[in-house]
């Protein structure tokens, strides 16, 4: 049985039509990577996963149940999490702060504060100072540590490598196996195709609010995502 | 020595002010919500103590008891299902909506209660002072209030920074999304946070009671009391709050003592010139 299954969710902001009825399946253990130019509705997608955007019940079925409908806060208690676009750390908190409103759901499993800390060390260091003194890549850390705090079994990440270092990107990257380790399935949404390319087992690319392409990164060409991407 | 007292009398009538101010504070410092009605609310919570007291026979103190949770349960369902409903990207909804319920507030206590003033006894209360020297007394009744008033800012100053309840209330009030994401109710949240303001208004209410007379209209002007405090002191920092009722208190203190007729305006003097100096008050919170 599929852990995330997608169907005909469409999605929007007042009149304006973001999303045209995606379909989407993604396996437990399996990472799965989205790509898409700007503005094709990667974001709006995972916002409506999360239960920030509504949507009918059956449009998101998580592990077999309709949560389509739920609001955000809810969502979260089944198991899902967003790294949101643009880190979105609180900026009145500190970094540890931060990292505890994750676990506000108090749902149970293995993440708590410590495994954080020996996933990103760093944030150890400065986990007294304000979330945004940080620098961009410390601050992505944060709002991977403070999503896996809700002990996710879904975790959704928006460009986490959005405007980092290469190096940075790497070493965010690098805490993925540690994640999934422990069972978590991994949604990504990647601008840098080779990334995406090498974290995921399956990629789906968006092009003007619908899936314009789905493979494993091994069987699609570059002539393939060339014409997803820009619809050429 | 004359200034001493004044100075002490206006401290501690900066702590009533500063009480006016936190339920404000915390209700602008969450929700960006401006009460119009805040100073109404003032007075409701001096007329269900009136009530409470003239009908059950407690003394005022006592009052409390019952005056706190009743205002407390008022907030959160006020703010859940209305004030929720009004709160978004404009700021003039909760405006109108609130300076609404100040009107309907006046003139439903003038209704119930007609325009006569009123004031609650504490008995051997109101008037026992304790005397520190031959020229200064303290009153006992000032003193618990303005103790109170440090004790509430204590509190919710914990309750705020040491507390998972005030570390949701920073956040959401930060970012509502992100706090959703979280797993934080946001209406709940906001209802909570005026609940929590209408509990110190509760209290401020009942003293305001005991120190002074009080009438239907008296609200507005505790309102202006409340703001220039909250501004004083800047917005968003609860002890800037009570260093900005203490200012105003002593303000006023000092600008009776000169001439009786200056006590008000000294107040709104010094509360301009502090806004020309600082606009954005003297401990402005760093993140907006
Ligand atoms: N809050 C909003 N209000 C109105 N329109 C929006 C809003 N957010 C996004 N949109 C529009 O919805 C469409 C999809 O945006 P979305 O952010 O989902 O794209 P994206 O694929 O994530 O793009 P990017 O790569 O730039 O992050 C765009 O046309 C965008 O302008
Ligand atoms: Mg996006």
């Amino acid at each position: 049985m599929s852990k995330l299954k997608i169907q005909n969710l469409t999605a929007g902001y007042g009149d304006f039509q973001a999303l045209f009825g995606i379909d989407l399946e993604l396996n437990a253990k399996e990472t799965v990577a989205i790509i898409g130019s700007n503005g094709a509705g990667k974001s709006t997608f995972m916002r409506s996963i999360a239960g920030l955007l509504k949507n009918t019940p059956d449009a998101v079925q998580f592990k077999g149940e309709n949560i389509g409908d739920l609001p955000a806060n809810k969502v979260v208690e089944k198991g899902i999490a967003l790294v949101p676009e643009g880190r979105r750390l609180f900026p009145s908190l500190s970094v540890e702060e931060n990292l505890l409103m994750g676990a506000y759901s108090k749902r149970k499993g293995p993440w708590n504060l410590n495994r954080i800390y020996e996933l990103f060390p760093i944030l150890k260091e400065k986990r007294n100072n304000p979330g945004t003194a940080l620098s961009g890549g410390q601050q992505q850390m944060v709002a991977i540590g403070r999503a896996l705090m809700s002990n996710p079994e879904l975790l959704l990440c928006d460009e986490i490598s959005l405007g980092l270092a290469p190096t940075t990107v790497k070493d965010i990257y690098k805490a993925f196996p540690a994640i999934q380790e422990d069972g978590t399935t991994v949604l990504v949404v990647e601008q840098d195709i080779n990334q995406a390319m090498a974290v995921s087992d399956r990629i789906y690319c968006f092009q003007e609010g619908r899936v314009s392409l789905e493979g494993k990164p091994g069987e699609v060409s570059k002539d393939d995502i060339k014409a997803a991407y820009f619809g050429m | 020595m004359d200034w001493v007292n004044t100075i002490v009398q206006g401290v501690l009538l900066g702590g009533l002010y500063a009480m006016f101010a936190t339920g404000l504070s915390l209700m602008f410092g969450i929700m960006r919500l401006v009460n119009i009605a805040h100073g109404d609310f003032i007075v409701l919570a001096s007329y269900l103590a009136l009530v409470v007291v003239t009908s059950l026979g407690l003394s005022p103190l006592i009052s409390l008891v019952i005056v706190v949770p009743l205002m407390f349960v008022i907030g959160y369902v006020l703010q859940r299902y209305l004030l929720n409903k009004t709160l978004g990207d404009d700021i003039l909804p909760p405006l109108l909506v609130t300076f609404g319920m100040s009107i309907i507030l006046q003139n439903v206590l003038l209704e119930v209660f007609s325009a006569d003033s009123q004031k609650l006894s504490a008995g051997a209360l109101d008037i026992a002072s304790i005397t520190v020297s031959d020229q200064l007394s303290v009153g006992v009744m000032p003193l618990i209030v303005f103790i109170s008033g440090v004790a509430i800012v204590g509190g919710l100053q914990f309750l705020f920074y040491k507390t998972e309840l005030g570390r949701a209330f920073r956040a959401t009030s930060d970012d509502q999304d992100t706090a959703r994401l979280m797993g934080v109710n946001n209406s709940h949240i906001f209802a909570l946070a005026m609940a929590i303001a209408m509990a110190v208004v509760a209290i401020a209410g009942v003293f305001l009671a005991m120190r002074t007379n009080f009438d239907p209209t008296v609200g507005p002007a505790r309102l202006l009391y409340g703001f220039e405090a909250v501004i004083i002191g800047g917005l968003g920092s609860l002890w800037g709050t009570l260093a900005g009722g203490i200012i105003l208190g002593v303000a006023q203190a000092v600008g009776a003592q000169i001439d009786p007729g200056w006590q008000i305006m000294t107040g709104h003097i010094v509360f301009l010139v502090i806004l020309i100096f600082r606009p954005r008050g003297l401990f402005p919170r760093s993140v907006d």
